[in-house]
């Protein structure tokens, strides 16, 4: 079967598999309260592994992503304690403007390497600034972070109960236009010269396109995607820390990519959906382990289904038929 | 005589102990299908990586339109007009024959967008007629990784040609392709070019192919330009018959 076929059967199915999640997302949270975060949570980590996706699809994995997300995180945590009486919108604008403008800084670097050298190139820019947030105490009281105060909303206040609310549904609704964006930026021009530059820049080069910028731009979506998700995780959990940009974040990360599946943005989600339900289940049963069990599914997910959970299936109808 | 529009003038380069170019002065002018011949190593390829800026040459200049090109980037070569199809073909495996191509429309452009879909160009019946050009329209929807090699050269060709380029250069065109379709092919090819005033500059080991479509030959051998004529004049050499045909 040609890859061609794959993804015309692959998208259909997969997109109204995406619609669901969306619409669970927004429901069941109004029958168990404590999904309400888990669900905003599971929404705007996707929204960070999402930039991860979008590299994969140029064949780079970045291992420094979450020095983005803690751009985003840091920014509102910064407002809050420099200028005070924040607001989720106005935390959104400034992570999204402060990652945006950091992701061009740190890309018009690292586009120019490849592969191993991108990757680590990424994970060595995210260890200065994890650093710089560690040990500049003064402003960032260090490894203890900084507490992000509960904002409104357009000048709206909320009380603990409605507020977990609230920023489930504005997670919900980036996530969704994220989404959205993402996959009209993979099927224009842009995203097709993005995946050009996994199987050959020296045609795109030929056609007369600069493949570094056709990546930068890929590079500061995906950056402003991490800032906007730390943003929204600040606000989630109401702390900025240095543990946003430590490197282990950004494996969290790239993990979540592959365990979802890097062909398509819903893997991003469905990644994340997977990682923080476990968490949030064998955390509460197994205390320390549930690391262990993360670990054998993504050895699974490696052996059995390198195409991730959005991958299975595509599996399971293939067998069905035989194998074709 | 018609301008010119590609000139090189005493192009030198060398790798290790190979000459590659070893003064390689060489006009190619508007209109004309130049075909390259010599044997394997000579430097043919060399000559076309050294015009669309892939090497830069030890000495010596390559000008375009009276534009010196030397070790410009092959992106500032190719939107002044020059492309290329290669020796071994340049696709881009993952992604349809017509994704390709409509990769390459959308790259003359310019500014591609981030939002439009690519299937929706305005460019894809131009793109189409271009593929059924090189007789590989069937092939439209299929992932180029699954075409045969004869076929990826063909869709190599049609690539170039969306970039509407002033000069052509094609490393082996048909090589890879089966003999009965050869003719056919260049036939085609030959015509379009003349059509869409598309001047070209072909490497060539068929000398069948040579005699009937190039208007003038360069013969290559190691790093130098041996002859270079009409393929009458050149092909009836001695000295060319016997270390380039090998008679
Ligand atoms: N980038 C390079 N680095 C080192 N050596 C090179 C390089 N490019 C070409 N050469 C050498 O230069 C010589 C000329 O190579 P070139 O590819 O130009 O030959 P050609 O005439 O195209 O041969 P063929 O008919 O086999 O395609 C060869 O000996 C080749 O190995
Ligand atoms: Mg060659």
């Amino acid at each position: 079967m040609s890859e061609k076929d794959l993804m015309t059967r692959r998208i259909k199915p997969i997109t109204t598999a995406a619609v669901i999640f969306f619409l669970v997302s927004a429901v069941a949270p109004l029958f168990v309260a404590s999904w309400a975060t888990l669900f905003a949570l599971i929404l705007a980590k996707g929204i960070v592994v999402l930039g991860i996706v979008l590299l994969l699809q140029a064949g780079q994995v970045s291992f420094g992503h979450a020095m983005f997300f803690a751009i985003g995180a840091y920014t509102s945590a910064f407002w809050g304690k420099y200028v005070g009486g924040g607001d989720i919108l106005l935390y959104l604008v400034l992570g999204g403007i402060s990652s945006t403008v950091f992701g061009l800084i740190v890309g018009l670097f690292v586009v120019r390497y490849r592969e191993i050298f991108f990757g680590m190139l990424n994970l060595a820019f995210s260890m200065v600034l994890w650093s710089l947030l560690e040990k500049m105490f003064p402003y960032t009281n260090g490894a203890d972070g900084i507490r992000v105060a509960r904002p409104g909303l357009l000048g709206f206040v909320f009380t603990p109960e409605t507020f977990q609310y609230v920023i489930l549904y504005v997670s919900l609704l980036i996530a969704a236009a994220a989404f959205y964006g993402v996959q009209r930026y993979l099927e224009s021009p842009l995203g097709h010269m993005l995946r050009a530059i996994k199987s050959n820049e020296t045609r795109l080069e030929y056609l007369g396109m600069s493949a570094r910028r056709v990546l930068l731009i890929g590079y500061v979506i995906s950056a402003f995607l991490g800032g906007i998700g730390g943003t929204l995780v600040a606000i989630i959990q109401q702390i900025a820390t240095p543990e946003f940009g430590f490197w282990t974040k950004s494996g969290e990360f790239v993990f979540i990519a592959i365990l979802g599946g890097g062909a398509h943005a819903f893997g991003a989600f469905a990644g994340a959906a997977m990682f923080e339900c476990v968490r949030f289940y064998a955390a509460a049963h197994l205390a320390d382990s549930w690391q262990l069990i993360l670990g054998v599914v993504l050895i699974v997910i490696i052996l059995y289904a390198p195409n991730g959970l959005i991958g299975l299936r595509q599996r399971y109808r293939q067998s069905g038929k035989g194998g074709r | 005589m018609a301008d010119v529009l590609l000139s090189a003038r005493d192009i030198k380069i060398r790798f290790g102990g190979v000459i590659a170019a070893d003064g390689i002065n060489l006009d190619v002018h508007e209109g004309e299908n130049l075909a390259i011949i010599g044997p394997n190593g000579a430097g043919k390829t060399t000559f076309l990586n050294i015009s669309t800026g892939y090497l830069r040459p030890q000495a010596g200049t390559v000008t375009f339109l009276g534009q010196d090109i030397t070790a410009h980037l092959p992106r500032t070569i190719t939107k002044l007009g020059i492309a290329r199809a290669f020796q071994i073909p340049q696709l881009f495996l993952d992604q349809t024959v017509m994704e390709n191509m409509l990769i390459a429309a959308a790259s003359r452009q310019g500014y591609p967008s981030g939002f439009k879909a690519l299937a929706r160009l305005p460019e894809a019946s131009e793109m189409e007629r271009l593929l059924e050009l090189v007789g590989v329209r069937s092939y439209a929807e299929r992932t180029a990784r699954e075409l045969p090699e004869g076929q990826r050269k063909l869709v190599d060709i049609a690539l170039a040609l969306a970039l509407k380029p002033r000069l052509l250069l094609m490393d082996e065109p048909t090589s890879g392709v089966a003999s009965s379709e050869k003719l056919e092919i260049m036939d085609i090819l030959t015509t379009a070019l003349a059509k869409e005033k598309v001047t070209s500059v072909f490497v060539e080991h068929d000398m069948d192919m040579v005699e009937r479509y190039a208007h003038r030959v360069a013969v290559w051998n190691v790093g130098k330009i041996q002859k270079i004529g009409t393929p009458a004049e050149v092909l009836a050499d001695p000295k060319v018959q016997q270390q380039v045909i090998g008679i």
